[in-house]
């Protein structure tokens, strides 16, 4: 078994190598038939085969899979061809080839040099350029310096640091090795929340067969370099992977920001240099030093390099997990490798950047994926959130929802991020419960703008982006809610009403069974009827009708 | 010595020393509410922001927690800043509409009243009773819980079992929530609902400290046993 190949749509998957098999929705009772007809004799069981939604042609391999085509593996698809747990298959589809090249070949500088040439940059969410933090870290005085990995991974329906933890560890094992010898430091630490059982399992394995194959531990493959490396776990708070929290937390101490005028590659976990990184950020150093920094940087724009993983979700074909070339338009990921909207319906908005990332509008859905044309239309990369929304989005009510969680995330210390982040959520909903008053829009843009400028860290500094985005694309959404109280998503209940077309209505009574709450009249021939003062706007009206009667104002 | 300066003056400050500080000593006025100079500043009440210039680039940033360099650019009293400030200040009074120190602060920066539906909280979450029962006491009776918009101050678990009644909460709390009751008998610090008995000088009969407080100071700087016996006027 291996691990997470992404499509989770399709899942559970079945690879048949070496011919590439594709089968999907595997199930048990399956199993014996793919034994006795595909393994033994070599056909191919049409029933698994993938269906492409737009042709409806079948698909044998899985390179021909569209969700696959466009993507470029180069960290993520290795989870498919080994067991996470064990060491021999990460050996064998090349693995530590890249710590034997760094320790042997070259000198700390000269890793630090490549790394800084591939054009690495973090992909916890800052995006700051990995070579230059090494070399920073490394160069600053103290002893012991420390090397942190950040697996704390908060963001809602994001799970790709997961999936490579979980999937294939020894290669976040191996990026820390290198940086750690590279940096000058003996000791590791991996921060995993507390919601990751597996990851920790499969990690605690990692590491364990790691120290016997003598890659961890003292004298590391007979080289003068020691390295070890503790899991550390973490209580599940979103803020606690703020670097500054994060080491707060290890310490012990409460999982709090702290200003950072000073660096954490200066002053960081017990006031010595420590180098932070996330996972996947950890898991890209390997290729760069097997496959060369040239080849690297080959991939990309001119300020973003090398893939980035998306966990792509919401109102859309293909969800999953994608590792794309950075440079793809957003175009490509939603609807080549996507699949386009499922249901026919429109494509309204995709958020980038985890909760506090902004919602782009079809209108910039060509623009490329590249850290600096995010951050510039309002969004950011993030950690690799990307949520797909259609015109059953209001985007109000997704702006309520990601104020909503920040405000319950946020470490609660700034007044500006802790009351602001508060305040606009209780205008938000008043929007969206027809409350909403003139200049509310304007006050939320000035809460905005203070909870950004005004707070210690990047929580509160990119709390504000879902709101002020969706100002910025969707203001006319936020109009019609305050000024007309209407919802024209038909997604804020105390602004819709549910009534039934007399014309289309064939008096089948699905409807009048399914409400919950008896607010639907009528009988054999007679069209029915929705009492509005009973109605608790559930909408299982809308989904039990068969003729589409059942109409939203 | 750092020299730098603020609003275009020359100004100098020790090194490791941070800019509110300095700033105030050299009779510039910023306004701030979680920061005291005994303790360890904190940066929660964001209202001392000032803008500092650095290298070319310019950022608004808490002063209290900015520490002193070289040559920076120190602003106090900006457009930028103002306007932070006073939004800042405004939601401290919705939240804590009757205390007199945000009232006097929101009326100096032209706010009358706050454009968000009042809520009845006392305490604005600056830290500083926190601070100085960990720091200057020692005790650690109370702390921060929850996260977020729930964040609270108070003993863990609602227990304030280790608080020695001291009374230091009391006197650095910006905005007077805080409460401390005695009689005869016993004092109470009526926010951490702690009572405990006080101590009656052998000499002159007064009570003069919870005696929980004196055995906890007499452990802490080992004092002879019988020292806190007497009043501090009868010790003569
Ligand atoms: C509120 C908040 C949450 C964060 N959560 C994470 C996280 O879960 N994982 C992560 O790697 N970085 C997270 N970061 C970013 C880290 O602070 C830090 O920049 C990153 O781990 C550095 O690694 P990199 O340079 O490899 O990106 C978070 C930042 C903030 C402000
Ligand atoms: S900005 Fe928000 S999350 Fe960050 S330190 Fe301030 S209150 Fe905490
Ligand atoms: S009780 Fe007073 S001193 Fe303590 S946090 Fe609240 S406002 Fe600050
Ligand atoms: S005094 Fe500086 S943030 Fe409160």
């Amino acid at each position: 078994m291996t691990g997470c190949h992404g499509f989770c749509e399709r899942g559970p998957l079945l690879v048949i190598n070496p011919q590439k098999l594709f089968y999907q929705k595997v199930q048990v009772e399956d199993v014996p038939e793919v034994l006795s007809e595909t393994i033994e004799k070599g056909n191919v069981i049409d029933r698994l085969l993938y269906v492409n939604p737009v042709t409806g042609e079948k698909i044998v391999h899985e390179d021909e899979v569209p969700f696959y085509k466009l993507q470029e593996r180069i960290i993520f698809g290795k989870n498919g061809s080994i067991d996470p747990t064990s060491i021999e298959d990460y050996i064998a589809i090349g693995g530590y080839k890249a710590l034997v090249k760094a320790l042997f070949n070259m000198s700390p500088e000269e890793i630090i040099e490549s790394v800084k040439r591939s054009g690495l940059r973090g992909r916890g969410g800052g995006g700051f350029p990995t070579g230059l933090k090494w070399e920073s870290c490394r160069k600053a005085p103290g002893e012991p310096r420390y090397v942190i990995c950040n697996a704390d991974e908060g963001d809602p329906g994001a799970y790709m640091d997961r999936s490579l933890l979980e999937g294939n560890p020894h290669s976040v094992l191996e990026g820390m090795l290198i940086g750690a010898y590279a940096i000058g430091s003996n000791q590791g630490h991996v921060f995993v929340r507390k919601e990751y059982p597996l990851a920790v399992q499969n990690l605690r394995i990692a590491l364990q067969q790691a120290e016997e194959y003598g890659l961890l531990g003292e004298g590391i493959l007979g080289t003068g370099f020691d390295f070890s490396v503790r899991i550390n776990r973490g209580g599940g708070a979103f803020v606690c992977g703020e670097s500054s929290a994060l080491m707060a937390s290890l310490e012990g101490q409460p999982g709090e920001p702290r200003p950072k005028h000073i660096h954490t590659v200066i002053s960081g976990l017990h006031d010595k240099p420590t180098n932070l990184n996330n996972v996947e950020t950890w898991a890209n150093v390997p290729v760069i030093i097997d496959k060369g920094d040239q080849w690297y940087a080959q991939l990309g724009t001119e300020g973003s390099k090398g893939t980035k993983i998306f966990s792509l979700v919401g109102k859309v074909n293909n969800t999953g997990l994608v590792e794309v070339p950075m440079g793809i338009t957003l175009r490509e990921i939603v609807y080549d490798i996507g699949g386009g909207i499922p249901g026919g319906k429109k494509f309204k908005a995709v958020q980038t950047g985890g909760p506090s990332g902004g919602c782009i509008p079809e209108s910039l859905l060509d623009i490329p994926v590249d850290f600096d044309r995010l951050t510039e239309v309002g969004s950011m990369m993030g950690s690799g959130g990307m949520i797909v929304m259609d015109e059953g989005n209001c985007m109000v009510d997704v702006a309520k929802y990601f104020i909503n969680f920040l405000r319950d995330e946020s470490c609660g210390k700034c007044t500006s991020c802790r009351e602001g982040t508060q305040r606009m959520y209780e205008i938000l909903n008043d929007i969206t419960e027809g409350k909403g008053k003139r200049g509310d829009v304007e006050l939320l843009e000035e809460l905005g703008w203070v909870v950004a400028e005004a707070s210690l860290c990047a929580l509160g500094g990119t709390a504000p982006n879902p709101v002020l985005s969706t100002i910025q694309y969707f203001r006319d959404e936020y109009e019609a809610h305050i000024e007309e109280k209407q919802c024209p998503a038909g997604v804020c209940k105390a602004l819709i009403q549910y009534t039934i077309d007399s014309e289309l209505c064939t008096a089948c009574g699905r409807c009048r069974k399914a409400c919950p709450s008896d607010a639907i009249s009528g009988a054999k021939k007679v069209p029915h009827k929705i009492d509005q003062e009973k109605c608790v706007k559930c909408g299982m009206c809308v989904e039990s009708c068969k003729f589409d009667a059942v109409k939203v104002q | 010595m750092i020299e730098f300066t603020i609003d275009g003056v020359g100004v100098e400050g020790e090194e490791g020393s941070n800019v509110l500080p300095v700033a105030l000593e050299n009779g510039f006025e910023i306004p701030h509410l979680c920061y005291h100079d005994e303790v360890s500043p904190y940066g929660a009440c964001r209202l001392c922001l000032v803008e500092v210039e650095r290298g070319g680039r310019r950022r608004m940033t808490a002063s209290c927690t900015y520490p002193v360099q070289e040559g920076i650019q120190v602003f106090t009293d900006t457009e930028k800043v103002r306007k932070a400030r006073r939004m800042i200040i405004e939601l401290l009074l919705a939240r804590c509409p009757d205390r007199e120190t945000l009232q006097e602060l929101a009326s100096q920066m032209g706010i009358e009243k706050p454009r968000f539906e009042l809520r009845e909280e006392e305490c604005i979450l600056c830290g500083l009773c926190e601070r100085v029962c960990r720091e200057v006491v020692g005790a650690n009776a109370i702390s921060f819980f929850s996260r977020g918009h729930k964040r609270e101050m108070g003993p863990p678990f609602r227990d304030p079992k280790v608080c020695i009644a001291c009374g230091a909460c009391v006197y650095v709390c910006p905005v007077d929530c805080i409460k401390m009751e005695e009689t005869k008998e016993e004092r109470t610090i009526v926010r951490w609902e702690r009572t405990l008995p006080m101590k009656k000088c052998k000499t002159c009969g007064q009570s003069f400290a919870p005696w929980f407080q004196l055995e906890y100071i007499k452990e802490k700087v080992k004092l002879p046993k019988d020292f806190l016996d007497v009043c501090p006027d009868c010790r003569g």
